[in-house]
């Protein structure tokens, strides 16, 4: 039992810190870039990959693990896994708009989105591949999202303060988003280590 | 028609560089631009990927229906894909191995997804191929550029033969993700000075 903490705890830190799955592995930077600008957009696409993680790698480790490899079909995993996402993330959406409109117009906007964010259909590769349970699967989808959410938040905050700087002209735009997360990866570099 | 289909190859070469204009595709530009090899493996995979789904998504563009159109578009990029993956995983272990996990995330390759909508599904095969081989090797372009800079301070190497005599030490932070977010930091800066420069 002790032992399970324990493990559950490691996967926690390393997923959410130590291999931060936007500033260590590169992983999910068009919403990155793209959905930064403000903290308040950065929160809600945050709070949107969250639902959508945990579910779909849910959903693709029961799939993998009771249909895909009794029956030897692990070949169609990239076609399966990638359909399952975009029928998911439409299922989430309509079922949103219905019966919670509220948490519906928070993160609408956003849902359309992450069928293509690469950082979902990474996690639900990487759950099955560290041969990971059901019950590790979802402590480990939640501390990816929780990552992704605080690099994205990290640095919504510092293009909100960039706004005012004086950035040299050639600079402005990307070149300086690209910096700033230059310096956020030194920072998380810190916790290379932490989990052995 | 030759003159379509090298303005359309052209275009992605430079003008719409998918990587430092349009800002897509970057996830497998940053992680796999360690070494020069790599780099080259990837804009291969690329490549054939998207000019193969181009091409069939172009043939099979009269007989789609608007609705149904992103799944279709889906399961015609992740085919090649699991071709791709497969034909590394078979012939070339190490570069499949080093590359990992961003040999599947092709399929969610922002570049593919986006010119198989606002291109390919619009124009006859012929110049979808153009558009195609023009972003991938558009792509493949930056990737190198990037892995060039990488592969030579990181390890001192360039294609994982010695260039720095022995004593060079290597530089940690350009193999490392710091290193990598600053080198297409500047890349994009100086496109952007090139640019203005021609311009004026």
């Amino acid at each position: 039992m002790n032992t399970e903490i324990l493990t559950l705890l490691k996967i926690i830190v390393s997923a959410a810190f130590v291999d931060n799955i936007i500033l260590a592995r590169y992983i999910g930077l068009c919403p990155y870039i793209g959905m930064s600008s403000s903290v308040a957009n950065s929160i809600g696409m945050g709070m949107a990959v969250t639902f959508v993680m945990v579910l779909a790698s849910i959903v693709t480790w029961v799939l993998w693990n009771y249909i895909f490899v009794p029956l030897g079909l692990e070949y169609l995993r990239i076609m399966v896994f990638i359909l399952v996402i975009a029928t998911l993330v439409q299922l989430v959406e309509i079922l949103l708009k219905k019966n919670v409109p509220n948490l519906y117009r928070a993160m609408g906007i956003y849902l359309p989105l992450i069928t293509t964010n690469c950082a979902i259909l990474a996690v639900t590769f990487l759950g099955v591949d560290y041969g990971y349970t059901l019950l590790q699967v979802v402590v480990y989808s939640i501390s990816v999202a929780l990552g992704f959410t605080v690099a994205l938040v990290l640095l919504a905050g510092i293009r909100e303060r960039l706004r005012m700087a004086r950035v040299p002209r050639f600079w402005q735009g990307y070149p300086i988003v690209f910096v700033a997360t230059c310096l956020l990866a030194i920072a998380f570099l810190g916790f290379k280590g932490l989990v052995k | 028609m030759m003159r379509e289909f090298w303005y359309h190859f052209r275009n992605g070469l430079l003008g719409e560089n998918p990587v430092l204009k349009l800002m897509i595709g970057l996830c497998s530009v940053l992680a796999v631009s360690v070494r020069v090899e790599n780099c080259l493996g990837m804009g291969a995979a690329v490549i054939f990927v998207l000019t193969c789904s181009s091409l069939v998504i172009s043939l099979i563009r009269n007989f789609v229906p608007n609705e149904v159109r992103i799944p279709i578009f889906i399961v015609v990029i992740s085919t090649f894909t699991t071709i791709v993956d497969l034909v590394m995983k078979a012939y070339l272990p190490p570069l499949s191995k080093a590359m990992g996990i961003f040999i599947p995330l092709i399929v969610v390759n922002c570049i593919i997804m986006a010119r198989a909508e606002a291109f390919a599904s619009r124009k006859p095969p012929l110049l979808a191929v153009a558009d195609a081989l023009g972003m991938g090797v558009g792509y493949t372009f930056v990737i190198t550029a990037i892995g060039v800079v990488r592969e030579l301070f990181g390890y001192g190497e360039i294609l994982s033969r010695p260039v720095f005599p022995r004593t060079y030490q290597g530089m940690m932070a350009m193999i490392l993700p710091p290193g990598a977010f600053l080198l297409i930091g500047i890349y994009i800066a100086l496109l952007n000075w090139s640019l203005r420069k021609v311009k004026s």
